[in-house]
C-alpha cells in the first residue's frame, strides 16, 4: 500500500503526527524546561568563571610593572610599592613544600601500586583519601602547634612543612594512577632480565609513567601556591624582605589577602595585580597540563 | 503497517554506511535481514525507527514510507516514530532500578496510553504476548536484574510489545542468550507475527530459514538480494549470496 | 626469584614484614634498600595523618576538659571572661554551606546534564577545561571578588531589591551590610559548583548507552531518558559528590572568612546578618590566641571542622566506591 514519494497525507490521519494532547504538551514542556534550565545553568557557570576571570585581569592588568614584581610593599599604601617578597616567598615555600611532598608523595604512589597487597595497603589507600578531604586549614594549625608555638616564631619553615603535607596526597594520588597504567609486561620483562625491583622501578615503570608523574606535581605545586589558609599561622606573611626561612616570610596568597581588606586603596590595587599573577599561573599550569596529556583531544 | 525504503544512505561522520537500499514489507510478515559482520544490517534496521541519527554525526537520506506517511518528513518528530515501531537489542537492556511491572510499563506510562487497572490489564497482556506471564506473575515487583538473560530478553519484547506498536525492530535478539532461550525467543516471534510485521536482523542464517517469510542479504552496506526465505537459501540469484550462504566467506 | 604476589594472611603487618625479609634473605641488598626506603617514607605518611589527628584532639584537650559539650553551645569566643564556644560559628558554618548547597546541587547537575547530552561537540572541550578551572582557582582569589565587588554590589543593589520585593520573609530581612550570610553563600556555591558539575558529569558519562537506547527506543523525551535511565543509574554517585561537595563547604576557610563579617549578629534566619564559621574563628583568632584555654579553644574548633570533614569524606566515598562495585567505572575526584 505504498503512495508515491511526493504524496503525502496530512496531518490529520498520520500517526506519526498525533494530534496535541494535554499529555503530549506536559511531556514537551517538561523536555523543553529540562533543556532552558540545563542550558542556563551551564552558561551561567562558565560565566562566573569568565566574569571573574575578566574582573581580575582587567583591574589588575594596570598595575603590573616592572616594580611590582622587584619592590617591598610600601607602607601604608605610598606608591611605588610591589609583592617582590611575596611572590619569592611564595616560591620557596612552594620548593619547600616539594622537597617534603614529592617525595613522600611518590614514594606512596610506588608502595601502592608495586608493592602494597592487602590491609596495609588499602589503609594507606584510605589514608590518603582521607587526607586529601581535610581543610587545608587543618594542616596550618597542625604545624602551627607543632612548630612555630615551641619556637616562639612563625616562619617559612613551618609554612613549607603545612604545604607539603598538603602536596602529599595530590602527587601520590596522580603517581600511582600513571603508574598503574604501565602494563605489567615492563616490569616482568625487566625482572626477567635480572633486574632487581629497584632498579625495575627506578629504570622502568617510573621512566614510562614520567610525563604523568611530572603533570602530577606541577598541578600539585600550583595547588599549593594558591593556598593561604595554612599560611595564615605559619608564614603569617611580612613586609620585610625575606631573611630567612625560620623567620615569618610572605607569600603571594597572603600579601593578596591582607591588601584585599586593606583601606588603601593604592594596596588594594595591588591585591588585583596580585591575584592577576596567580590567575596566570594557574592559567597556565591548566592549559600546559592538558596540553601534554592530551586532555584537549579527550573524547567524551 | 506496511512500509517502503525508498534510495536510503546513511553515514557514520564522514564514512557511508548504506548506499541506495531499497526494499519493501508487507504487513504481518517476518523479514529477516542477514548478511556478514559489518554489512550494514543493524544500521539498516535503526533507520527505521530513527535510532541512527542518535548517534554524534550520523546521518541518514532517503525516504521511508510507512503506511504511506515518510517517518523522515521534517515535521515528524523521531519519538513520535518510536511509538510505532518498536526496538528490541542484541543485548538485553532492562532499566535495572526498576522492577518487571515497571519496565513492562514504561513505554504507556510515559506516553500517557494507560492508567490504573487497564495498564495493569496491558502489562499482563504483553508479558502473555512475550510468554512470560507465568514465569514472573507472582513477582512483577522484584527488579527486573532477578531474571535470567533469557527471561530478561523476553521482558525487553514484553517492554517492547507493550507500547503497541505496528512494527517490532530485532536487532540479533538471541545472540546474547542460550539455545534454548534461543527457541523460546523464535517460538515467540512465530506468535508475534500475527500482530505485528517483524523485521529480524540476525548473523544466524538457520534462525532466519526458522522464523522468516522474506530474508534480505546485506553485504558492503548495499542490498544484494531479497526474496522468499525458502527461494533466497535454495536458488540464490546472486553470487555474492550463493557464496555467503555457503560459508564461502562469513 | 619472583615474588609479585603476596599472600594476604592473618598475620599482623610486623609478621608479614618479617617473613618478606626473611625470604628475600638471599636477594639482593637494593631490594631491601629500597623497599625499606619506600617503606620508611610510607609509614611517616601513615604518621602524619595519625599525627594530626592526634595533635587535634591533644591540643584541644584543655577546653574539652573545661566545657565539654557546652563549647558547642556557648555563644561566645570571649577570651576576656574565659568563656569560649562556638555556637554561632557552627550556626554560620551549617547556614552558610546548606545555602550554598541549595544552589549548587540543581545548578551543578543541570549543568553536567547539559555538559553530558546537550553539548554540541565542538563545546565539549573548552567547556570541560572552564570547570575545571573553575575549580583550580585560589579561595583567597573568589574570595577578593566576593569582596571587592560582588559585597558592595550586595549592598548597594542586590539586599535592597531582595528586602524590597521579597522582605516578607525572614530571609531577607534585617540590617543590610553587603557581607555576611548571603556573600558568603554565593561565594561557596562558586566554589562548590566545579565538584558537583565534574562528579555528576563523570558518574554520568558512565551509564551505558543501551539504557538510553531502552528509553529512546519506546519514544522517550531527552528529559525522559535523563529522567529514568540516566539519573536512577547515577543516583548513588552523584549524592557521593554532592557529600564531598558538602565537605568542601564546611571547610572553606579563606572566600568565606572574607565576606561574612566576621561579628556575631543575634542569630535570625536574616541572610543579611554578618556572622562567623568554624573556620574563619580559627583564621582570625589564632593570632590572639594565648597559650592555654584560648589556645586549646581554637585547636578545638579545628577539631570539630576536621571531624565533620573526615565524615562527610568517609560517607561519599563510600557511595561512590558502592557504585563503582555496581560496575561503573571508576571514579577519582
Amino acid at each position: 500500500m505504498s503512495t508515491s514519494v511526493s504524496e503525502r497525507k496530512e496531518s490529520a490521519s498520520n500517526p506519526f503526527q498525533p494530534p496535541q494532547s494535554a499529555r503530549g504538551i506536559q511531556r514537551q514542556f517538561n523536555n523543553g524546561c529540562l533543556i532552558v534550565f540545563a542550558t542556563l545553568f551551564a552558561l551561567l557557570a562558565v560565566g562566573v568563571l569568565i566574569y571573574l576571570l575578566f574582573y581580575v585581569i582587567l583591574n589588575g592588568i594596570r598595575y603590573i610593572n616592572l616594580d611590582f614584581f622587584l619592590n617591598l610593599p610600601t607602607p601604608n599604601g605610598e606608591p611605588g610599592g610591589g609583592m617582590g617578597p611575596a611572590i619569592q616567598g611564595t616560591i620557596i615555600l612552594v620548593g619547600l613544600a616539594s622537597l617534603i611532598g614529592i617525595p613522600l608523595g611518590i614514594f606512596t604512589a610506588i608502595y601502592l601500586s608495586e608493592f602494597g597487597r592487602g590491609r596495609l595497603a588499602n589503609v594507606v589507600r584510605s589514608l590518603v583519601d582521607l587526607l586529601t578531604g581535610v581543610p587545608t586549614i587543618i594542616f596550618g594549625l597542625f604545624a602551627w602547634v607543632l612548630i612555630v608555638v615551641p619556637q616562639q616564631t612563625f616562619s617559612g619553615f613551618s609554612g613549607g612543612v603545612a604545604l607539603g603535607i598538603i602536596m602529599i596526597p595530590i602527587v601520590a594520588r596522580t603517581t600511582e594512577d600513571v603508574l598503574l597504567l604501565v602494563p605489567r609486561e615492563q616490569r616482568e620483562a625487566s625482572l626477567a632480565l635480572g633486574g632487581t625491583e629497584a632498579r625495575t622501578t627506578l629504570r622502568v615503570v617510573i621512566p614510562a609513567a614520567l610525563s604523568g608523574i611530572v603533570t602530577g606535581i606541577v598541578l600539585a605545586m600550583a595547588r599549593v601556591a594558591g593556598e593561604t589558609a595554612p599560611l595564615l599561622m605559619t608564614a603569617f606573611g611580612t613586609t620585610f624582605r625575606n631573611t630567612s626561612i625560620f623567620e615569618p616570610m610572605d607569600a603571594l596568597t597572603l600579601r593578596i589577602y591582607n591588601f584585599t581588606l586593606s583601606p588603601y586603596q593604592l594596596q588594594v590595587n595591588q591585591a588585583y595585580a596580585g591575584a592577576l599573577v596567580l590567575i596566570l599561573l594557574i592559567l597556565i599550569t591548566s592549559f600546559t597540563v592538558r596540553w601534554f596529556t592530551g586532555g584537549f583531544r579527550r573524547r567524551f | 503497517m506496511a512500509f517502503t525504503v525508498q534510495h536510503l544512505d546513511a553515514w557514520y561522520g564522514h564514512k557511508q554506511a548504506l548506499f541506495d537500499i531499497n526494499l519493501s514489507v508487507e504487513p504481518q510478515t517476518v523479514t529477516a535481514m542477514i548478511g556478514p559482520s559489518g554489512c550494514g544490517k543493524s544500521t539498516f534496521v535503526r533507520c527505521l525507527n530513527r535510532m541512527h541519527e542518535e548517534v554524534p554525526d550520523a546521518r541518514v537520506k532517503g525516504t521511508v514510507l510507512v503506511d504511506g506517511f515518510d517517518i523522515y518528513a521534517r515535521s515528524i518528530k523521531p519519538r513520535h516514530v518510536r511509538e510505532h515501531i518498536g526496538m528490541v537489542f542484541q543485548q538485553p537492556n532492562v532499566i535495572p532500578t526498576r522492577s518487571i511491572f515497571d519496565n513492562v510499563a514504561m513505554g504507556p506510562r510515559i506516553n500517557g496510553a494507560a492508567h490504573g487497572s487497564a495498564l495493569r490489564e496491558l502489562v499482563e497482556s504483553s508479558l502473555r504476548q512475550a510468554a512470560l506471564w507465568d514465569e514472573v506473575k507472582d513477582k512483577l515487583d522484584a527488579p527486573a536484574t532477578d531474571l535470567s538473560g533469557g527471561q530478561q530478553q523476553r521482558l525487553c519484547i514484553a517492554r517492547a510489545v507493550a507500547n503497541k506498536p505496528q512494527i517490532l525492530l530485532m536487532d540479533e535478539p538471541c545472540s546474547a542468550l542460550d539455545p534454548i532461550s534461543t527457541l523460546q525467543v523464535e517460538e515467540l516471534i512465530d506468535q508475534l507475527k500475527e500482530s505485528y510485521t517483524i523485521i529480524i536482523v540476525t548473523h544466524n542464517m538457520s534462525q532466519a530459514g526458522r522464523v522468516a517469510d522474506r530474508t534480505v542479504f546485506f553485504l558492503l552496506g548495499k542490498l544484494i538480494e531479497e526474496a522468499e526465505t525458502k527461494e533466497l537459501f535454495s536458488h540464490p540469484h546472486k553470487k555474492e549470496t550463493e557464496d555467503y550462504i555457503s560459508g564461502r566467506f562469513g | 626469584m619472583q615474588e609479585q604476589v603476596a599472600v594476604t594472611d592473618e598475620r599482623g603487618v610486623i609478621g608479614r614484614s618479617l617473613d618478606r625479609i626473611t625470604t628475600r634473605f638471599g636477594r639482593k641488598p637494593t631490594d631491601l634498600v629500597f623497599r625499606g626506603i619506600t617503606l620508611l617514607l610510607v609509614f611517616i605518611v601513615i604518621a602524619i595523618v595519625i599525627g594530626v589527628a592526634v595533635v587535634l584532639v591533644v591540643y584541644s584537650w584543655p577546653t574539652i576538659k573545661a566545657f565539654g559539650l557546652s563549647f558547642l553551645t556557648n555563644s561566645a569566643f570571649d577570651p576576656v571572661h574565659n568563656t569560649f564556644g562556638v555556637a554561632p560559628a557552627i550556626f554560620g558554618t551549617l547556614y552558610t554551606s546548606a545555602f550554598a548547597m541549595v544552589f549548587a546541587i540543581p545548578i551543578g547537575v543541570l549543568a553536567a546534564i547539559f555538559v553530558v547530552d546537550f553539548c554540541p561537540r565542538p563545546l565539549r572541550i573548552p567547556l570541560a577545561f572552564f570547570t575545571d578551572l573553575l575549580a583550580a582557582i585560589p579561595s583567597v582569589i573568589i574570595g577578593l571578588f566576593g569582596f571587592l565587588l560582588l559585597a558592595p554590589w550586595l549592598q548597594q543593589k542586590g539586599e535592597p531589591w531582595l528586602q524590597q520585593h521579597l522582605g516578607f520573609l525572614p530571609f531577607f530581612q534585617g540590617p543590610i551590610q553587603g557581607v555576611g550570610m548571603l556573600a558568603a553563600g554565593m561565594v561557596l556555591t562558586i566554589m562548590v559548583l566545579p565538584l558537583i558539575i565534574a562528579v555528576s558529569r563523570e558518574v554520568m558519562l558512565t551509564v551505558p548507552t543501551a539504557q538510553r537506547e531502552a528509553m529512546l527506543a519506546l519514544g522517550a523525551t531527552r528529559w525522559e531518558v535523563i529522567r529514568y535511565a540516566v539519573l536512577p543509574f547515577s543516583r548513588v554517585g552523584i549524592i557521593g559528590g554532592i557529600i564531598l561537595a558538602l565537605g568542601r563547604a564546611l571547610g572553606e576557610t579563606m572566600a568565606v572568612t572574607m565576606v561574612i563579617g566576621n561579628q556575631a549578629s543575634q542569630p535570625s534566619l536574616s541572610l543579611f546578618q554578618t556572622g562567623y564559621t568554624l573556620s574563619s574563628v580559627i583564621a582570625n583568632q589564632f593570632g590572639e590566641a594565648t597559650p592555654g584555654i584560648f589556645l586549646s579553644a581554637v585547636i578545638e574548633a579545628g577539631l570539630i571542622v576536621f571531624i565533620i570533614t573526615l565524615i562527610t569524606n568517609i560517607l561519599a566515598r563510600g557511595l561512590i566506591s558502592s557504585m563503582q562495585s555496581r560496575g561503573a567505572k571508576g571514579v577519582r575526584v
